[in-house]
């Protein structure tokens, strides 16, 4: 393993551990002395819970524990690795990359999501890695509707060395869009990140604006918007698989970056996401600044998830 | 989910009672229902545990066992531990007792809204408790994130403190109260940056700027939305940085609001005020049965009410009602009211609110009734004529054929709108005999026979 690799690796545990080191101990707790029987298997259920799996997934996932292993004398370890060997095989299918295709220039990406999710920060760090890579990255400053939003990107695009269009609070966000793809393939640009007000997926009229977008976007290019990423905070419940949905239903998400997962939220709602919708899973964030947005990997995420060094 | 949970524990006492006497499993097989509902709203683990150990003794208590609707029973006694675990009916207010400036101090997570509450809250107290606020943001992590609360403060129409560069958290604190002392403030908020429950330095810092502010009212700002990590963030900030009370944001949006229960039970704190919507207005006191309500998927009626308040216009609502008393419901007044419902968030918007939806609301997926729908038939009736409106007999097949045309629909879509539009009028009078009180009474299904009758397929 290379330097630099076990270096974000490293990070990824040291975030993750926090979120796991409790579901390990109690796993440990759990199997240190005992067969796996019923008892074992409930309380196997309700640590499955409150990673925020969900009452349906962590009742199958110890199902299937039940089959394979039910009254075997099993190893915490053992019983570890198995769960994550679950919780890897959904997310496995979700585990893409986002990538830049060199035939599509802009590339033009749609950061969305509810309210305090962390779409801007998602949109400086992935300015600073797009130009740190040495790709030229225009910052369309969409969410017209937070005070000082404008400035908060400006900030971060100062520290990526990315130019931002930006347009008074207020301003049509669907027009600004316009005009920063039209600079942006002026400007022969590689990425397009174009940020958007925050917004509860339940309000209809603000979902119908972000439609707006998108239609407008398509009119310089049928394709466009390229990649539509729905930024999730990894603290929030089962509320996400509404997020999800309705964003996707609406604005035809791509892919999913989750937010703050150096907190102790564990983010297990990611596997019963992965499981119902399958939509892409590109960034996991670990931390502040830019190189903690890193990309999503299955088995690394399952295992630092249950403990478990790669 | 409230129909379905009680339907749940229903079928359960159903299925049991054809065995013969009711046995603690049984209780324990409904019991378990109730977890089931609970967690699936995001009430976190260790508190539902507690709850369902608390309704467990008071419905054996109650005799519920020899009850005739068990099941409605035991929701019952599950709705009222939760409206008396939440805080009760009345919320409490701020505490603004202590000798000015009194700091309220904000605190929480990156992203649960701190900023918008300080504002909104600076807004209340000068509005509703006549005091003169100073805000002052803390949060020199975020870039602009004083800009934002400045430009908040304008809006809300009180004093910010103005912005001096490169200062630390606890100068800024500092010189806050100062001014707040000098110039004669009643109220300093203070807002701070959001923080990890876990980042060592980032909670010291907090807890130095609680040393040096003395506030008197720490609020702990948290997301409706929040899963099962409430119980760990609930406890950190208790532990660390002491709080006295709550604020739920984002209760507009659709998420059950298990974290209420599990922060409230948690920390024994009171939930104060809970954020119902983007603009600065949208702060209200804490409603422990609306909440309840929505943990339970009961729907949050009066939540769909005041949205209705909001965005339906009051002359038209009355001039519809006077005509619904007469029995005139024409198909001017469904285009009306289909406008309205697209106004107020769409279909998913206003389902989500109402007691007893969710069996209509599947049936309503399968009927394929969704907000284009809606659409098409608003573009249905104004292709017909004023008197085809007001008098819908008048559509014979050759109107029919023209109105397809002209809509861009097709006939047997405009059958579904009139066959609507006749069970719509015939719901209207249903309504008028059941009154107000029946409709909270039977929810929904009593004026929808069969489910989604109403909306005819």
């Amino acid at each position: 393993m290379s330097e630099e690799r076990r270096g974000w690796f490293q990070r990824l545990r040291a975030g993750l551990g926090r979120s796991s080191s409790r579901l390990t101990d109690g796993i440990a707790g759990i199997f240190a002395k005992r067969r796996l029987d019923e008892a074992a298997l409930a309380e196997l259920e309700e640590l499955l819970i409150a990673a925020d799996l969900g009452t349906e997934l962590a009742e199958e996932v110890t199902g299937r524990l039940r089959r394979t292993r039910f009254n075997q004398e099993v190893a915490p370890e053992e019983i570890r690795a198995a769960l994550a060997e679950e919780m890897a095989k959904s997310l496995a299918l979700v585990e893409r990359p986002l990538r830049l295709d060199p035939a599509t220039r802009p590339l033009v990406v749609l950061v969305v999501g509810v309210n305090g999710s962390g779409k801007t920060t998602t949109i400086g760090k992935l300015a600073k890695q797009y130009r740190d890579d040495g790709k030229t990255v225009l910052i369309a400053a969409g969410d017209t509707f937070r005070a000082a939003a404008v400035e908060q990107l400006r900030v971060w695009g100062e520290r990526a060395g990315a130019a931002v269009v930006a347009r008074e609070t207020g301003a049509d966000a669907a027009g600004l869009a316009f005009d920063a793809y039209e600079r942006a393939r002026r400007e022969g640009a590689d990425v397009l990140l174009i940020d958007t007000a925050g917004r509860l997926h339940n309000r209809a009229d603000l979902m119908a604006e972000l439609q707006k977008i998108v239609r407008v976007l398509k009119k310089v290019d049928p394709k466009a918007p390229h990649a539509v990423l729905l930024v999730l905070d990894a603290t929030v419940g089962q509320n996400a698989h509404r997020q999800a949905e309705i964003f996707r239903d609406m604005v035809g998400v791509t892919g999913i970056v989750m937010t703050k997962l150096d907190g102790t939220a564990r983010g297990g709602v990611l596997v019963s996401l992965a499981e119902k919708y399958g939509i892409p899973v590109h960034y996991i964030g670990v931390g502040e600044s830019a190189e903690d947005l890193r990309p999503f990997e299955a088995e690394a995420f399952a295992r630092s998830l249950v403990g478990l060094e790669r | 989910m409230f129909e379905s949970l009680s339907n749940r524990l229903n079928d359960v006492f159903d299925r049991l009672r054809r065995h013969g006497a009711l046995s603690e499993d049984d209780v324990n097989a409904a019991l378990r229902e109730i977890r089931v509902a609970l967690l699936e709203a995001d009430v976190a683990l260790p508190v539902v545990k507690d709850f369902v150990n608390a309704v467990r003794e008071t419905a054996v208590g109650q005799e519920v066992l020899r009850s005739v609707t068990p099941g409605q029973m035991v929701v019952k006694i599950v709705h009222d531990h939760l409206v008396e675990t939440l805080g009760g009916v009345a919320a409490q207010p701020l505490n603004l007792n202590a000798v000015p400036p009194v700091v309220v101090m904000m605190v929480g997570l990156q992203g649960s809204g701190k900023t918008t509450t300080a504002a909104k809250l600076g807004r209340i107290v000068r509005l509703r408790e006549r005091k003169k606020v100073l805000l002052a943001s803390l949060d020199v992590q975020r870039p602009a994130a004083q800009e934002q609360l400045a430009v908040l403060a304008r809006q809300a129409e009180v004093t910010s403190l103005p912005i001096v560069a490169g200062e630390r958290p606890v100068a800024i604190a500092r010189r806050a109260l100062d001014m707040g002392r000098r110039e004669a403030y009643d109220v300093v908020i203070l807002d701070t940056a959001g923080r990890l429950h876990i980042d060592e330095p980032l909670m010291q810092e907090v807890a130095a700027v609680r040393d040096a502010a003395q506030p008197t009212e720490t609020l702990l700002v948290a997301d409706a939305m929040t899963g099962q990590d409430a119980v760990n963030v609930a406890k950190a900030f208790a532990e660390r940085v002491g709080i006295t009370g709550i604020v739920l944001t984002r209760v507009d949006g659709d998420a059950r609001g298990g974290a209420a229960l599990s922060m409230r039970q948690i920390t024994g704190r009171p939930i104060k005020f809970m954020g119902t919507g983007e603009k600065l207005d949208a702060l209200e006191p804490f409603h422990a049965e609306r909440v309840a309500g929505r943990i339970l998927g009961m729907g949050d009626v009066v939540g769909l009410v005041e949205k209705a308040a909001e965005t339906v216009d009051q002359e038209e609502a009355e001039k519809l009602a006077r005509k619904l008393q007469k029995g005139g419901f024409d198909l001017d007044d469904l285009a009306q009211q289909l406008k309205q419902l697209r106004k107020m968030g769409g279909m998913g918007g206003v389902m989500g609110m109402l007691p007893g939806i969710n069996k209509v609301k599947k049936q309503l997926e399968e009927a394929k009734i969704d907000d284009g729908m809606i659409k098409r038939q608003e573009a249905i009736i104004s292709s017909m004529t004023k008197s085809e409106r007001r008098n819908p007999k008048l559509l014979n097949a050759s109107r029919r054929l023209r109105i397809a045309a002209g809509s861009g629909t097709s006939v047997p879509e405009i059958n579904r709108l009139l066959k609507q539009y006749q069970d719509m009028a015939g719901m209207m009078k249903k309504m008028n005999k059941l009154g107000k009180k029946g409709l909270m009474r039977h929810g929904l299904s009593a004026i929808l026979p069969g489910g989604g009758g109403g909306f005819g397929r």
